[in-house]
C-alpha cells in the first residue's frame, strides 16, 4: 500500500494529489501566514527599540535579550521554571502512573475513580490558581489545620531558596515558594497523565503478562521489564505535552501567586505579560516570547524528529 | 447652580445637534455608520461595587438628558486597570479607539497616547465650558502636554492618607503620628503589644510602591519630589537614599504574610483590629464603610502620611478623546457632561472620591469626603508615581519590580541603582 502511495507521488500530478493540495492550501497559507508569519514579525520587534506605545522599529540588535539576561526577574523566572518544570513532569508521571495500575487492578468502582481524578482537569487554570491561593494561603488555607501541629508553612509567600548559591545576579536553588504552585498543577493535572497510562495498560495484550508469569517473573518484574518498557511511548507524550504546557505556564500563576514577593514564583510568561501590557515595552515583551519560543522549541523538536524516524521505519 | 449647568448642557447639545442632523443625513445610504451615530462607547475599568454603580448612575442621567444617543458601557474587569489596559493598547493599535476611556491622569496619559499622536486636544472644550478655573492649576496641568489639555478629570482619589484602627489607639494611647520619628514610636507601642503596625497586601507590587512614594514625598517635599520625577534630581540624591531607609525601616512593621494579599485583605487586618495602621488610597475608605459597614470617624480613622501635610497625592481618573473616532460630536457632547458638576456629583458620592471640580456640592459627601475636597482645595497637588501620573509606564513598572525586590531583600544601594536605571531606560 505505501509503495503505491510513493510510486504516485513521484510520478505526480495524479488528480487525487492535486485535489489534496487545493484542500491544503487555504490552511497552508492562513498557518504561514497566522502563524510563521507572526511568529517572524515577533522576532523582528524582539530586535526593534519599540519599547513605549510610539513604534520604533530601528534595528537594536540583541540589545534587549542582553538587557533580559542580565535581569534579576528574567533569571529568577527561568529558575522557577526549570524547578518547577522539572517537579510538575516528574510528580505527575509518578503520581499518574501509580494511579492508573492501581486502577486497572480490576477494582469495583473503577470508573468512580477514574471520574474523580479526572475532575480537576475540567477546570481551567485560573479556578485551580484562585482555589489553590486560598487553600495555601498562610493565614487562612490548610495552616488553620496544620497549626494544630504546630507547623505553618509559609506555602507561596516564602521567599527562601533551598541550596541556593549566587549565580548571575540571582541566587540559584530550588525557590520553596514554587512547591506550591507545582501542588496545584499536579492536582490539575495527574488526571491527564493517568488516562494516557490507563489507555497504554489497556492497549498491552494479555499474553505478554502471562507469558513473563510462564517464565517465571515476579508480578514486580511483570512491571518493570514488559510493561513499563511498553508504556515509553505514552511517557514520551506525557512529558512532552507536560513539558510545553509548563515552559509556557502563565494563567495557573498569575491567578495564584503572581510574581510573588522577589521574583520567587515569577515565569517568563507573566513577565511577558508585565511587560508588553503594562510597561507598553513590545521590544522587551517580543525578545521574552521568542525565548519561551525556543526552550519550548528545545523539547518538542527532538521529539517530532524522533516520531517522524519511527513513522519511517 | 445645577438649573445652568443643565441649560448649558441642552444648549451645547442644541448646537450639537444640527450637525448631527447632517451626520445621519449623510449617513441615511450607509448603514454600517447609522448604527455607529449617536452611540457614545465608554471604555473603563469601573466594575467593582461603588464603581460600577457610580458608572451606571452617570450613563443613566446622561441617556436621560440626551435620549438621542445612547452610551455603550465597556468596562473590562479587574482591579488597577490591568486587564482593561492590555484590551486598551490592542484597540488602539488596532485603529479601532473607544469613544472615550478611562486614563489615570499625568504621564499614563501624556507619556502614553499623547506620546503616541492617539489623542485629540480639548482645549476648545474647555474655554467652551469656562472649564479652566473650575479645575485646579495642578490638575490641568497633569492633564497636559505641551500647552495642550487632553482629558477631562471625573474623580480625585488621594494616595497619601493613613487609614487607622481607633480603638487600637485608643487601647494604647496612642496620638496620631505627623513626623517620621512619631511614626516609628507608635509602631514600637504597637509592636511591643502584639499588634501588627502596619498593614500590607502586596501580592501586586503598587501598595508597596504606594508607600515608598509617600516616605519620598515627605522626605523630599513637593517641590523637589516633582523635580525628581521630571529628571532634575538624580534617583542617587541622597535624600532618596535616605527615604529608601526610612521605607526600609518601615517595612520591619509589616504583617508577615503581606505577600499573599490584595489591598482589600490588608484593609481587612486594620478592620479586624489585626494590624493598626494602613497607607492606602482613600478607595480604602469606601472599602471600610460600603464593604465592611465601618463608621467613619468610629471605627476607623484617617489621618495625613507623616511628614505629608499640606500635600494631596493626587489620582484622577480622565476621559480622552481618542483620535479616529467617526462621531467626535457625540463624545464631546458626553465628555461635557462629564465635567459638568452634576455628572461628578452623581458619580463621586458613590465610587467613594472626591469630583475633580472645585465647585462642586459638598453636601453630597460625607464626613471624609468633605474633609478631602477641603484639602484638595488648600493643598498643593502631586502626582501619585504607583498610579502611573508621576512616571510612564515603563519607569512604573521598573520600579514595581525594584520595590519588590527591596521588599524581601531591604538592599537599599540594589534598590537606589535600580530606580537609575530605570530613569536612564527613559531617557
Amino acid at each position: 500500500m505505501k509503495h503505491k502511495q510513493i510510486k504516485k507521488a513521484k510520478k505526480g500530478l495524479s488528480k487525487d494529489h492535486l485535489m489534496a493540495i487545493a484542500f491544503l492550501l487555504p490552511s497552508l497559507l492562513l498557518i504561514a501566514i497566522f502563524v510563521y508569519g507572526f511568529i517572524s514579525w515577533t522576532g523582528y520587534v524582539s530586535l526593534s527599540n519599540y519599547h513605549t506605545l510610539v513604534p520604533d522599529f530601528t534595528f537594536a540588535g540583541l540589545k534587549n535579550y542582553i538587557h533580559l539576561f542580565k535581569d534579576f526577574r528574567f533569571q529568577s523566572g527561568l529558575r522557577n521554571t526549570l524547578f518547577f518544570t522539572i517537579f510538575f513532569i516528574l510528580i505527575v508521571i509518578i503520581l499518574g502512573l501509580s494511579l492508573a495500575i492501581l486502577i486497572d487492578q480490576k477494582l469495583k468502582g473503577e470508573s468512580l475513580f477514574r471520574n474523580i481524578f479526572l475532575f480537576p482537569m475540567a477546570l481551567s487554570f485560573i479556578v485551580t490558581g484562585v482555589v489553590w491561593q486560598w487553600l495555601l494561603n498562610p493565614t487562612t488555607g490548610f495552616n488553620q489545620m496544620l497549626k494544630f501541629f504546630g507547623i505553618t508553612p509559609k506555602w507561596y509567600t516564602d521567599t527562601n531558596i533551598l541550596a541556593g548559591f549566587e549565580w548571575g545576579s540571582i541566587e540559584f536553588g530550588l525557590p520553596v515558594a514554587i512547591i506550591s504552585v507545582v501542588i496545584a498543577a499536579v492536582w490539575q493535572m495527574t488526571g491527564f497523565s493517568l488516562a494516557m497510562y490507563l489507555a497504554g495498560l489497556r492497549g498491552i495484550p494479555e499474553e505478554l503478562r502471562e507469558a513473563a508469569r510462564m517464565d517465571g517473573a515476579s508480578e514486580f518484574q511483570v512491571y518493570m521489564k514488559v510493561v513499563l518498557p511498553l508504556l515509553m511511548p505514552i511517557t514520551m507524550s506525557v512529558v512532552i505535552i507536560m513539558g510545553h504546557m509548563s515552559l509556557k505556564i502563565f494563567d495557573l500563576v498569575y491567578a495564584m501567586t503572581g510574581p510573588g514577593a522577589n521574583f520567587v514564583t515569577d515565569v517568563p510568561g507573566v513577565y511577558m505579560f508585565e511587560e508588553t501590557f503594562r510597561a507598553n515595552n513590545y521590544a522587551n515583551g517580543a525578545a521574552i516570547a521568542m525565548v519561551m519560543l525556543v526552550l519550548v522549541a528545545v523539547v518538542i523538536i527532538p521529539y517530532l524528529w524522533s516520531s517522524r524516524r519511527g513513522d519511517r521505519s | 447652580m445645577t438649573i445652568v449647568t443643565v441649560s448649558l448642557l441642552l444648549v451645547i447639545s442644541a448646537c450639537g445637534s444640527s450637525d448631527n442632523e447632517n451626520q445621519s443625513a449623510n449617513n441615511n445610504g450607509n448603514n454600517e455608520g447609522e448604527s455607529k451615530s449617536g452611540e457614545v462607547e465608554i471604555f473603563s475599568w469601573w466594575t467593582g461595587a461603588g464603581e460600577e454603580e457610580g458608572l451606571l448612575a452617570l450613563i443613566d442621567l446622561f441617556e436621560e438628558e440626551h435620549p438621542d444617543i445612547t452610551v455603550e458601557n465597556a468596562a473590562v474587569a479587574g482591579g488597577a486597570g490591568t486587564n482593561a489596559k492590555a484590551v486598551l493598547a490592542t484597540r488602539m493599535e488596532g485603529n479601532d479607539p473607544p469613544s472615550t476611556f478611562q486614563v489615570h491622569g499625568g504621564e499614563e496619559l501624556n507619556k502614553s497616547w499623547v506620546a503616541a499622536d492617539k489623542m485629540e486636544p480639548l482645549n476648545d472644550l474647555y474655554e467652551e465650558n469656562d472649564w479652566m478655573d473650575k479645575f485646579p492649576d495642578e490638575l490641568i496641568e497633569l492633564v497636559s502636554d505641551d500647552g495642550n489639555i487632553y482629558s477631562v478629570p471625573v474623580n480625585v482619589h488621594r494616595g497619601n492618607p493613613v487609614f487607622y484602627n481607633i480603638e487600637i489607639f485608643e487601647e494604647h494611647d496612642l496620638e496620631v503620628p505627623t513626623t517620621f520619628d512619631e511614626f516609628f514610636e507608635v509602631a514600637e507601642t504597637l509592636d511591643d503589644a502584639g499588634i501588627t503596625p502596619l498593614a500590607l497586601g502586596d501580592k501586586e507590587s503598587w501598595p508597596a510602591t504606594q508607600i515608598f512614594e509617600n516616605v519620598l514625598l515627605g522626605v523630599l517635599g513637593p517641590d523637589d519630589y516633582q523635580a525628581l520625577f521630571a529628571g532634575e534630581i538624580d534617583f542617587s540624591d541622597e535624600r532618596v537614599v535616605e527615604a529608601a531607609e526610612i521605607f526600609g525601616e518601615m517595612l520591619e512593621y509589616v504583617n508577615e504574610d503581606h505577600a499573599s494579599r490584595n489591598w482589600q485583605d490588608s484593609a481587612q487586618l486594620v478592620a479586624d483590629g489585626e494590624a493598626a495602621m494602613l497607607n492606602m488610597g482613600d478607595w480604602a475608605k469606601g472599602y471600610f464603610t460600603n464593604d465592611l459597614d465601618l463608621e467613619t470617624n468610629e471605627d476607623f480613622g484617617y489621618f495625613n502620611f507623616p511628614e505629608t501635610d499640606g500635600v494631596f497625592q493626587v489620582i484622577t481618573d480622565t476621559f480622552g478623546l481618542p483620535k479616529g473616532v467617526d462621531n467626535r460630536e457625540d463624545v464631546e457632547t458626553f465628555l461635557t457632561f462629564l465635567g459638568s458638576t452634576e455628572a461628578q456629583d452623581v458619580f463621586n458620592p458613590l465610587k467613594g472620591g472626591i469630583p475633580a471640580r472645585v465647585d462642586a456640592d459638598e453636601d453630597k459627601y460625607d464626613e471624609y469626603g468633605q474633609d478631602a475636597m477641603e484639602a484638595f482645595k488648600e493643598s498643593r497637588l502631586t502626582p501619585s508615581l504607583a498610579h502611573g501620573s508621576a512616571a510612564s509606564e515603563g519607569f512604573l513598572t521598573e520600579a514595581n519590580q525594584a520595590t519588590n525586590v527591596f521588599v524581601t531583600q531591604r538592599d537599599v544601594d540594589n534598590f537606589i541603582e535600580s530606580l537609575e536605571n530605570a530613569a536612564a531606560d527613559e531617557q
